[in-house]
């Protein structure tokens, strides 16, 4: 009785425990892969096109939206203490921190995870993965380190074009709604933000970008069989890449608190 | 070229090897063959190292698999059942894929060249060089793989079931093909099949695979006269006999 309640719960816990495990020696091995050659320069630039560029429409209309939407919260909110010139520092500073990267980082995990574990999984179950190895290429090297390396790099790129769009959104809104001068919203938007502000969400969006190809690319390589295989190996990594970037982003939201 | 000895694999309960022993010498073509689920893919993935074995030697060129492996696939080429031709690049481009990176990288000129070459040899003509992989007929798909896996000139190749899903004409055609290529290069080579026109046209010699062991092997001649009643059972395609037909 007790002994199947606690195997009940044990049993759970040795899979998640084991899935860690399996997932912190995959990324040990793709990191200590990236310092390495051979170097796969066209992989790479073709990822960074793919993944940079193509997501910069989806990162820009969701904080195009979060700042206007922030703007105005922060106006309702102030105007109960009278403090409404805060509503463009404090827009920005919501935004550049927390919004930006974080709501950033889930669409690109939505969008980049979710394509890159059924672009994996397919070739994992078509044989392509198989493939690379009999001609000599390392899958490691060719399809993991690639990706990674793209994502990690042009997210914060993603976050700060990111950042000034939705710094806009709350000036339009700002300006076009709720009676601000458009020089002073800007300067106080300007004034008050400090480096770091900008700083750690870029740092954020270079640990969310990792996460998210870190997890499209394992469970893509560790793709079950058939379609269905693949079905579920998207579903999981988008899944484990938007908890990760949400947890990732409290521990480093404490981390830089503490600094 | 290649020896096995006491080759076991289990997936969880599921023996799938149970200490297979086989060899293969320099130039000679042997084909496996055995019905589906008896382990033949299996066999082909540990000799690559795409799947670990749980026992047994594998000897390549004469070494411990693991340490010569690499030098090994430098010299080696196979053709996946389903082509596995990678979709995000051209024909040319999957065919010359060794010859455009790593260590046999050659300038793009000269590797678009030679694909066209070898595109030639399994008779795929120019105009397909610059298609992707999926606007190309099944037949057509595994033509390109043969290309890229005769690539640069292997010493050793595999087959996994080169006339699979394809028409009897279009298998015929692969046959011809890969008996051509294997005599021309002088190539080792191992083909799993269970087509029986393609054992005849490809094998020196010939292994039956069941339940995980060898069950019989012998050249090509001895095939129809060897009183084997898993041979006999299988060339003759009888459903009573040995090889249970509940599968
Ligand atoms: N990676 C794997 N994980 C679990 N089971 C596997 C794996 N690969 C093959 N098998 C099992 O091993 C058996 C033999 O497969 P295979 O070698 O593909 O047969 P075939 O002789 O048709 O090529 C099958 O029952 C298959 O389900």
């Amino acid at each position: 009785m007790i002994g199947a309640a606690l195997a009940a719960i044990g049993r759970p816990a040795l899979d998640i425990l084991g899935a860690l495990g399996a997932l912190a020696i995959f990324a040990g091995r793709a990191v200590s892969h990236l310092l390495r050659p051979p170097f796969f320069a066209r992989e790479f630039a073709h990822q960074m096109l793919q993944i940079g560029w193509l997501s910069l429409p989806v990162v820009g209309l969701t904080a195009l939206f979060t700042g206007a939407a922030l703007a105005l919260q922060i106006y309702d909110g102030s105007s109960r203490f009278s403090a409404e010139t805060v509503v463009p520092t404090i827009t920005a500073i919501g935004m550049v921190r927390e919004l930006g990267p974080v709501l950033g980082g889930l669409m690109v995990a939505a969008r980049v995870a979710s394509s890159i574990a059924a672009e994996i999984g397919t070739m994992k179950v078509t044989e392509q993965i198989d493939a690379l190895v009999t001609l000599s290429t390392d899958p490691m090297k060719y399809l993991t380190v690639p990706r990674i390396l793209a994502a990690t790099l042009s997210l914060p790129l993603l976050v700060a074009v990111g950042d000034v769009i939705g710094i806009m959104g709350g000036w339009m809104i700002g300006t076009g709604r709720l009676g601000f001068n458009s020089a002073s919203y800007l300067k106080n938007t300007w004034d008050y933000l400090e480096f770091w502000d900008v700083g750690s969400g870029l740092v954020k969006g270079a640990a969310f970008g990792f996460i998210v190809a870190l997890m499209g690319c394992y469970y893509g390589m560790t793709s079950g069989r058939g379609a269905q295989g693949v079905g579920r190996a998207t579903k999981s990594a988008v899944v484990a890449a938007s908890i990760g970037i949400l947890a990732a982003n409290y521990l480093l939201t404490e981390v830089f608190f503490a600094a | 070229m290649i020896e096995i000895s006491g080759l076991s694999k289990s997936f969880g309960a599921k023996q799938v090897l149970r200490g297979v022993d086989l060899s293969v010498a320099r130039g000679e073509s042997l084909v496996v063959i055995g019905g589906s689920g008896t382990g033949k893919s299996v066999l082909l993935k540990c000799i690559l190292g795409l799947i670990r074995p749980d026992a047994g030697k594998i000897l390549l060129n004469g070494a411990p698999a693991e340490a010569t492996r690499e030098a090994f696939l430098a010299q080696f080429g196979m053709l996946f059942q389903g082509g596995a031709l990678f979709d995000s690049l051209p024909i040319w481009q999957n065919v010359a894929f060794r010859l455009l990176r790593g260590s046999l990288k050659r300038p793009r000129a000269e590797a678009r060249a030679v694909a066209l070459e070898k595109l030639a040899r399994v008779g795929l003509g120019p105009e397909t060089a610059d298609l992707f992989p999926a606007e190309l007929s099944g037949g057509m798909q595994k033509r390109a793989a043969l290309a890229r896996a005769i690539a640069t000139d292997p010493k050793v190749i595999f087959f996994d079931e080169p006339t699979t899903g394809l028409d009897p004409i279009m298998a015929g055609v692969i046959n011809d093909l890969i008996r051509g290529i294997v005599t021309e290069m002088g190539a080792s080579a191992i083909t799993i099949t269970h087509d029986m026109i393609s054992v005849r046209a490809i094998a020196d010699r010939v292994l039956l695979l069941h339940e995980g062991r060898v069950q019989w092997q012998g050249a090509i001649s001895e095939m129809d006269v060897t009183s084997n009643a898993y041979v006999q059972q299988f060339i003759h395609g009888r459903p009573e006999g040995p090889i249970a037909a509940l599968r």
